[in-house]
């Protein structure tokens, strides 16, 4: 240990600290930007500089390590005033355009330009005049608001591995830009957003649709029709002065029909009746020898990876539609039936912890209920947007039923936001399908939690199934390897392309780290213990389903409408 | 020699990538997004990394430019020395202004950094042979050993 003394408070912190993480532990906040805490440290913003005995020069905390007996003063006079000069420089070229900003009151620089008291910026402002890029239907980026942190490229390349970002020149000039200077759609990027999370500031961001779904609801002929994700219900708290996890359920549904929503229905329907349908599909391949492992299709961040990095091995894809899809495609048709509407006046809109499915609602397949399948999707940011436009207290707001004929959902369901849920959720169905018998402990422990890859074993009836999880695309791209190699031990692999699954999306509230994601996952698991029904072969609307329409798992009705097929992106560079 | 056989070359070299940028260079005269791509693919980096090591070093050029490479020191000593005549009298033999090239292809102009030959400023270089003590007279010469 070493002892340091940081502001006058005296402490030993292991060695190798940094500066930061030693004031960090004492309760000192020191001021950053371009760290991130499940990050490399960058160094590169300045802003964290501190005073440090003996040393003539201000030392950034988040690069310097602490020797014996330093003593650190990080609020003197001379410190602050560096910290404001590389405030107001940083500033001096960041449009002064924070009203406009998708980012406006949830920004770091914002909010240090407001905690340094910037006021008469003495540098001229300056901004580099960049063109916005509108690129892709999920993400945006607006290059003139970048800070050069590189907190997105990191993100990019070593979280993801998809390296869609780099750098383009030095020194004044550089800036990140996706490959060789290109579009965002030119690049290999897979749309996750995961980039969004890491951005300090508005450079990146969703495309917002929220006025779509105003002129839907203006429209007295239209049909406003919503389905909800799993791992929305946690977070969306978060987006409206709540803790994480404390909107229940009903009083979310009873806020979507404030805002003007005809008719809530929710995702957990169709991530039920996905398990019916994917559980089949693998033991089907068990049996019938077909392409293993299967990999989970639920997650359309991942499926572009495949498509972009693994072209070959797309026949192991699970043939399943993601959840948002099938709902899709069964709200224009069976839902539309039942309910006695007309498919053409429905506008479908689901609500996503996620920027792939932008995308993935616009790919040209997705119209097999003859219409466009899901006709908008918006974040759990967008939604958050919509609830404070509204002015709703969620707090004094009575609860509101789910509608009819896709709206039941089980525990094994929930579980779909959380890495591992897939696989759990399938091993409560494919577990009594296969054995006969009744699966009395549901919880798979060894699928849950934000490790990036997991493995499991399990006998059904004499047949060792081995299955593995991965959550955040570097990890999948390590399970991948192992196949394309014909390594892989596995039979089933669930892959999610965000870090912890969707509680972790692009469309989350913005997420600062690691830490937030486990409470979301914690809330999840809360969540699936709380349903009386937790096994998705169980839900009565998924049974009705099939009794009335579907008749049985990937039969014609189904291949028709809850399977699709993948195409190789052929990206011009990876 | 084609972009591919000049980067399969450097492809055991330890940090090969800027020796095969340099080499395609000498060929093409800049690194064309295809060579750039290739190399990425030959040295295992993805080709966002790539991009950028041929867009952090000024040698190296990502935009097509003429076969012949004027630079012109912009540094105090070839500037006190009388570098704007210079670039004028460049300018007005070739016909084109700085940072563009020739539309025969054979000549592009642009400004560097000191090339440190402050003994006889103003100094150009072109394809990084000097010229020194240079004057707006001697242009025309010196620009017809490479016409």
């Amino acid at each position: 240990m070493i002892n340091v003394t940081i502001d006058g408070i005296k402490t030993s912190v292991p060695e190798g600290s940094t500066i930061l993480k030693a004031a960090e532990s004492i309760g000192v906040k020191i001021p950053t930007l371009c760290n991130h805490p499940d990050q490399a440290v960058k160094g590169n913003c300045r802003v964290c500089v501190c005073e440090v005995e003996g040393s003539r020069l201000l030392s950034a905390a988040c690069v310097m390590p602490v020797w014996e007996g330093m003593v650190v003063k990080t609020r003197t006079p001379k410190v602050v005033e560096a910290r404001k000069t590389i405030l107001e420089l940083i500033l001096s070229n960041h449009p002064q355009d924070c009203l406009n900003c998708i980012r406006n009151q949830n920004c770091e620089l914002q909010t240090l330009a407001e905690e340094y008291f910037i006021r008469d910026n003495p540098f001229s402002q300056k901004t580099r005049g960049m063109a916005k890029d509108y690129s892709t239907p999920a993400i945006f980026r607006d290059p003139d608001k970048c800070i050069l942190c590189r907190r997105c490229v990191e993100a990019c390349s070593v979280i993801q591995s998809v390296n869609a970002l780099g750098l383009d020149q030095r020194g004044h000039h550089a800036m990140v830009v996706p490959t060789m200077g290109w579009d965002l759609i030119d690049s290999p990027c897979v749309m996750c957003g995961q980039c969004i999370h890491a951005c300090p500031v508005g450079a990146i961001g969703e495309v917002e649709e929220i006025d779509k779904l105003l002129a839907a609801i203006a429209d007295p002929d239209t049909v406003v029709v919503t389905q909800i994700a799993p791992a929305v219900r946690v977070a969306i708290g978060e987006e409206v002065g709540l803790a994480t996890g404390d909107m229940p359920m009903d009083v979310f549904a009873a806020g979507l029909r404030q805002i003007g929503f005809d008719y809530v229905l929710h995702t957990n329907f169709t991530a039920d009746l996905t398990i019916l349908e994917e559980g089949n599909e693998l033991l089907k391949r068990l049996k019938e020898g077909g392409t293993l492992p299967m990999f989970t299709s639920c997650s359309p961040g991942w499926i572009n990876f495949c498509e972009t990095f693994y072209p070959d091995l797309l026949d192991n894809l699970s043939t399943c539609k993601s959840p948002q899809q099938m709902f899709g495609a069964l709200a224009k048709t069976y839902w539309a039936e039942k309910s006695n509407i007309d498919p053409a006046k429905i506008y479908s809109v689901s609500i996503m912890p996620c920027t792939a499915k932008k995308y993935e609602c616009s790919r040209p397949e997705m119209n097999d209920s003859g219409f466009r399948d899901v006709d908008l999707v918006l974040t759990t940011r967008e939604i958050g947007r919509l609830f404070r436009m509204s002015g709703i207290d969620f707090n004094k707001l009575a609860g509101s039923h789910f509608d009819s004929w896709m709206g039941a959902y089980t525990g094994a369901a929930v579980i779909f936001g959380a890495s591992g849920g897939v696989m759990e959720a399938a091993l409560r169905t494919v577990y009594e399908v296969v054995t006969g018998q009744t699966l009395e402990n549901v919880n798979f422990e060894v699928t849950r939690g934000i490790q990036g890859i997991k493995e499991a074993e399990v006998d059904l009836n004499g047949t060792v199934v081995k299955v593995a999880i991965a959550n955040g695309l570097s990890n999948a791209r390590q399970l991948m390897d192992e196949v394309r190699a014909g390594t892989s031990p596995y039979h089933f692999i669930e892959i999610m392309a965000c870090p912890g699954g969707c509680i972790g999306g692009g469309g989350q509230p913005i997420t600062k780290s690691n830490a937030k994601r486990v409470e979301r996952i914690n809330q999840i698991y809360v969540e699936d213990e709380a349903c009386e029904i937790r096994k998705s072969h169980e839900n009565p609307e998924v049974k009705a389903i099939y009794e009335e329409f579907l008749h049985e798992p990937l039969g014609h009705q189904s291949h028709h409408l809850l399977h699709t097929h993948y195409t190789a992106k052929n990206k011009k560079t990876l | 020699m084609s972009y591919k056989e000049i980067i399969a070359k450097y492809a055991e070299v330890p940090g090969g990538i800027i020796e095969a940028f340099h080499a395609v260079e000498k060929e093409l005269s800049f690194l064309p997004e295809e060579a750039i791509a290739e190399a990425a693919r030959v040295f295992k980096v993805p080709a966002a990394e790539a991009f950028g090591v041929a867009s952090f070093y000024s040698m190296f050029s990502t935009k097509a430019r003429g076969k012949n490479v004027i630079r012109l020191c912009e540094s105090a000593p070839c500037h006190v020395a009388g570098a704007a005549e210079v670039v004028a009298a460049i300018e007005k033999e070739l016909g084109i202004r700085m940072g563009e090239s020739t539309n025969d292809g054979l000549f592009a102009l642009e400004f560097t950094e000191c090339v440190g030959q402050c003994q006889a400023t103003p100094v150009i270089t072109i394809n990084s042979k000097p010229y020194l003590d240079v004057t707006p007279a001697i242009i025309p010469n010196i620009l017809a050993e490479y016409k």
